[in-house]
């Protein structure tokens, strides 16, 4: 494998392979709990922060993190007093978030980010620094989980019920959300926000039919985010690719192709009844 | 076992839900909480739950106030607000029902073996033992309705309340899910809110009509001697209380003597 004999290219599979652990895990909290929408809006509102690092010469991690966290209580608030109207307030958050970023970025005198960089990230240039950060996180996040595991599969299955058996569910939420809003913007530095959303979103939905436990979508969704990684990445290496983009591209083919065989499953007669009655 | 007294409820302090209620639910009950759909039905049940607050009057529950005993009740929601394509086993759901049991920081319930083995041998009880492993969205409408009983089940409460219990359930299965319950009855009191009179009209013991007001009719009434038909509170705004009789063989009914006595 001749393609590891570059650093960048361990260091962005390193990237790559952590990442998918992170939002295999975070991703399946996200995908049953219906808050794909809240993730997309942390993940923009994040700008905010990245403009206010700029603005005011602050370190970029801890501002975009502060930041981010900010943003996501409030939209936990929101979604927790008001479900009816939280998609209309976590849009507004979305957008005005990001417009701030940028509005700063742009009074910053002689600086000019790349929002390009900011959307699909820069994997192929990951310090080792940021793989040491990641790896902590994610491993903060892989403790969390475990500890509070049945906490978080009562109020993601059941809410009212865990409510009535005394479980803290506003506090697990706040938690939940919390943690979102960090890896979220860890991920963010590494990959960009739009692999982050890929990312999230496209494994955990895969595996959720066929996973019966949370932790077996836990651990599918990750894998699957790994093989899109490693096949993104040799095919962005391959023929020159902008390198999320190809991530991305490959999670979305492999997506749609496993739910048009599903569907052509379904019309081939004699698997009809397997399929529709258990 | 629990008290209603004097209970005004509104969401948000708009018009009433529910206007001075007043219920007893005793031991042993099996009581059936009909009348029409925005009458109030679900939201007696949640007041005496605890998930919502009245504005007037005072419910306790076994001289406790709501939402205090949280063992004592076993609660089985409808049906809607549950994900079918969660990842969750029927037997995972039901050892939902440990959670708050001797809870420690962080850690729920009992330890998991134990939980484990008192949530099979309560899947049993229900013949349920066969499907514990499967996911709960494999299941069908009776068999997921059981496993949420099960899972009620799991703190020995005193008292169960269903909400639209038979909803998704076929009529054979409907008689079928009905003698289960009726089989549980002699452990525990239970309460069913339904659309459906004509199914429950055999097996329970009084019914409370909500439609903004209650209604009560205890077990005697139902099986009073004089016959009469109409209460001015089911489906179609009026309570066809007859069907009730003809589900119980040789019985008639007596009017209750409610205040508006609008036939």
């Amino acid at each position: 494998m001749e393609i590891l004999n570059y650093e960048f290219m361990r260091h962005a599979l390193a990237a790559g392979l952590l990442t998918s652990i992170i939002c295999g895990i975070m991703g399946t909290l996200v995908v049953v709990n219906r808050i794909v929408f809240l993730s997309g809006g942390i993940a923009h509102a994040a700008y905010g922060g990245i403009g206010m690092a700029f603005y005011f010469n602050w370190p970029v991690i801890p501002s975009t993190m502060g930041f981010s966290l900010v943003a996501s209580l409030v939209m936990a608030a929101v979604t927790l007093n008001n479900r009816q109207r939280a998609d209309t307030v976590i849009g507004v958050i979305w957008a005005v978030g990001m417009a701030f970023g940028i509005i700063l970025v742009d009074l910053t005198p002689g600086y000019n980010v790349d929002l390009m960089s900011y959307l699909f990230g820069s994997i192929l240039t990951v310090p080792g620094s940021d793989l040491i950060i990641m790896g902590v996180i994610g491993t903060l996040i892989l403790f969390l989980v475990v500890f509070f595991y049945n906490e978080l599969m009562a109020i993601s299955y059941d809410e009212e019920f865990s409510g009535l058996r005394g479980l803290p569910v506003h506090g697990i939420y706040f938690f939940l959300i919390a943690m979102l809003g960090l890896t979220v913007v860890m991920v963010i530095q590494v990959v960009g926000l739009i692999m982050v959303i890929a990312l999230l979103t496209i494994p955990p939905f895969m595996m959720e039919k066929y996973a019966r436990s949370l932790g077996t979508m836990m651990a599918g969704s990750s894998l699957l985010g790994a093989c899109f990684t490693m096949a993104g990445l040799y095919l962005s290496y391959r023929f020159d690719l902008t390198s999320g983009a190809a991530i991305i591209m490959v999670a979305g083919t492999v997506f749609l192709v496993t739910l048009g065989v599903e569907k052509i499953w379904r019309f081939i007669p004699g698997t009809v009844h397997s399929i529709s009655e258990n | 076992m629990v008290t209603v007294e004097h209970v005004d409820f509104s969401y948000n302090g708009e018009a009433l839900v529910l206007s001075d209620i007043n219920l007893t639910i005793r031991e042993h009950d099996f009581m059936a909480v009909i009348g029409p759909n925005g009458g109030g039905k679900s939201t007696l049940i949640r007041l005496i739950l605890g998930l919502l607050k009245p504005d007037k009057g005072q419910i306790r529950v076994l001289g406790e106030p709501p939402g205090k005993l949280t063992q004592a009740l076993g609660y089985v929601p409808q049906n809607v607000h549950i994900n079918d394509h969660f990842p969750i086993t029927a037997l995972d759901v039901v050892l939902m029902g440990c959670l708050g049991t001797g809870r420690h920081f962080g850690r729920s319930g009992l330890p998991r073996k134990a939980c484990e083995k008192k949530g099979l041998a309560t899947l049993e009880r229900l013949g349920m033992a066969k499907h514990a492993r499967k996911k709960i969205g494999e299941l069908s409408g009776g068999q997921r309705q059981r496993v949420f009983i099960a899972r009620a089940l799991m703190t020995r409460p005193r008292l169960l309340l269903l909400d639209e219990p038979t909803a998704g359930i076929d009529s054979g299965g409907r008689r079928d899910f009905l003698n289960l319950l009726e089989t549980l009855n002699k452990d525990v009191a239970i309460v069913v809110v339904t659309h459906d009179l004509f199914a429950v009209s055999g097996y329970v013991k009084s019914v409370a009509c909500v439609n903004h007001r209650l209604h009560y009719h205890s077990q005697e009434e139902i099986q009073g001697q004089s016959l009469e038909t109409m209460y001015d509170c089911s489906v179609e705004d009026v309570c066809r209380v007859q069907v009730l009789a003809q589900g119980l063989p040789g019985a008639g009914l007596k009017r209750s003597g409610d205040a508006d006595g609008n036939p």
